[in-house]
């Protein structure tokens, strides 16, 4: 039997070339195709639909601020924190998210699940200085978000932005109306039927609790309100649990 | 088979790969190296027989291997709630079947029902009525025996169910009291006369002639939620003005901004989040706080 030799290998560079390219691409193969191709990860959920532009505004905000570098946004399948936050996230809750939320670090609590735990006026005080109603929180507080104007002047090109690496995101009418949208949702008073037909569920009140102006502190709350609220578990309950 | 090169000087065996007359010593990884790399490979093709892995064209669409073993994490996740909840069963379906207050009369019961509440409280009511349930300004204490929209079992179940002025929920606890300035029913002298009239039945102030014009005006305006005497009223959620105990705050200046702005706080309905016997069990805890009636 001829020895093999590394020589050959060695002294031939197109060969050398094309065993690399091969070795390489297994491994690449073998981690990203299975993403393309499974399409059992991510069930079809109902319910999820993509954020409004108020609360788009507040998630950017979430993200300026950098929220998630303490909060993540996803409750893992784990009873510790199933029994502490609720349903597991599933893959679909995020469809909307670019880029995602989830985080990978927990100084603070998961928020996955937030929405409607607390009452505006908690996140009010909440913002402006945690320790009012948490004396144990290390958070810092961001009182400016209900001094600061909420720049929405550019809304239709934040939501096309969206909608350039999220296909589905957002139809043309909801582009069109994203301005009255946003408006409509701060202001339990205006006419905001368009807008809860466009966005399922859509919560329309005064968070920040200044009917005066729209702030940052109304498109944050908003956003921490809707998050976790869409998806009716109890409806998918059984079916979710008989995947295993 | 050629004999292997030998380097003169260290009596090592070259690899036999030669470079302008340099050659390469062959010093071989040591075998327990190898072999524990060989086993490394033999695992991974082994995990990938027994846990879910390969992707495959199965009935037209694409799916993963379940494996041998057929491990989900889901599928374990949901194993373990569900083994919690088979040994919480017993008395959680006891709990969930009993009248509220029976479970107060049966003593293992309820020190089931008040431990399960104290942990449900600590995730979930916390944040705002405190750790210890002291409350904060705007979050009522429940530890007192003043209770705003009662404090029976029955009543505490129904806040803790519904919540108050939560809009998701139809059955929410609502009043709406009016913001007597900023609307413009009162100007600021009426609103300052009120205050001095609500400070003296408070018993922090004399009943002086603005006091005694805003006994008026109270019973024009206020008397139809908060009574004749100012002693609130349960079932509409007004509260005892006469009493020491103040929610957003007792000073004369904190009272004026209660009748001119009004406070309406929210506390967010939990049916739904949490189950009915969960609910039983925090009312329970609340309940014991100490000032259940």
């Amino acid at each position: 039997m001829a020895r093999f030799k590394h020589e050959t290998i060695e002294k031939n560079s197109i060969l050398l070339l094309v065993l690399t390219l091969i070795t390489v691409a297994i491994g690449g193969i073998v981690e990203i195709v299975p993403t393309f191709l499974i399409n059992t990860t991510i069930e079809d959920v109902e319910g999820v639909r993509p954020y409004t532009p108020l609360e788009l505004k507040g998630r950017n905000i979430y993200i300026r601020e950098g929220c998630y570098t303490c909060h993540s946004q996803m409750v893992r399948s784990l009873r510790s924190e199933v029994e502490r936050y609720g349903h597991y996230s599933l893959a679909a809750e995020s469809k909307y998210d670019h880029p995602f939320q989830w985080g990978s670090k927990r100084t603070g609590p998961d928020l996955a699940r937030v929405g409607g735990k607390y009452s505006d006026e908690w996140h009010r005080i909440h913002m402006q200085n945690p320790r009012a109603v948490v004396p144990e929180s290390i958070m810092p507080g961001y009182g400016f978000l209900a001094k600061t104007p909420l720049n929405y002047r550019d809304i239709e090109n934040d939501l096309k932005a969206m909608r350039m690496t999220i296909s589905q995101a957002y139809s043309e009418e909801q582009i069109a109306n994203a301005r009255a949208d946003l408006e409509a949702q701060a202001d339990p008073e205006s006419d905001y039927d368009g807008l809860q037909e466009r966005y399922a569920k859509a919560q329309v009140r005064d968070f920040d609790g200044n009917p005066d102006e729209i702030t940052e502190l109304d498109a944050l709350i908003a956003y921490l309100q809707m998050l976790g609220t869409l998806v009716d578990f109890s409806a998918y309950e059984d079916v979710v649990f008989e995947q295993q | 088979m050629s004999t292997p090169h030998k380097d003169e000087v260290t009596g090592v065996e070259t690899t036999g790969h030669e470079w302008d007359d340099i050659r390469e010593l062959n010093n071989p990884l040591p075998k327990w190296w190898v072999y524990t790399f060989y086993a490394t490979i033999v695992w991974s093709v082994a995990y990938f027989i027994f846990m879910p892995s390969w992707p495959v064209f199965w009935n037209g669409e694409w799916t993963a291997l379940e494996g041998v073993l057929g491990y989900s994490q889901r599928g374990a996740v949901t194993e373990e709630l569900a083994a919690i909840d088979e040994g919480r069963a017993e008395y959680m379906q006891s709990i969930a079947a009993t009248d509220i207050s029976k479970i107060q009369a049966n003593p293992e019961l309820m020190e089931l029902a008040v431990a399960g509440g104290k942990a449900l409280f600590g995730d979930n009511c916390a944040p705002c009525h405190g750790s210890g349930a002291q409350g904060f300004k705007g979050y009522p204490n429940l530890n007192d025996d003043n209770w705003i929209w009662g404090g029976t079992l029955e009543a505490i179940q129904t806040t803790i169910t519904h919540g108050i002025r939560w809009e998701l929920d139809d059955d929410t606890r609502f009043n709406m009291m009016p913001r007597f300035l900023t609307d413009g029913i009162l100007n600021r002298e009426e609103v300052s006369n009120v205050t001095d009239y609500v400070m003296a039945i408070s018993g922090q102030g004399e009943m002086t002639a603005g006091a005694e014009a805003g006994a008026e005006i109270f019973g024009q305006q206020c008397v139809a939620c908060h009574g004749e005497t100012g002693a609130g009223n349960q079932e509409l959620g007004a509260p005892n003005l006469t009493d020491a105990i103040w929610l957003y705050g007792g000073n004369r200046s904190d009272i004026y901004e209660s009748i001119a702005k009004a406070r309406a706080g929210v506390m967010p309905a939990w049916g739904g989040r949490l189950s009915d016997a969960e609910i039983k069990e925090l009312t329970l805890y609340v309940h014991t706080l100490g000032g259940g009636q």
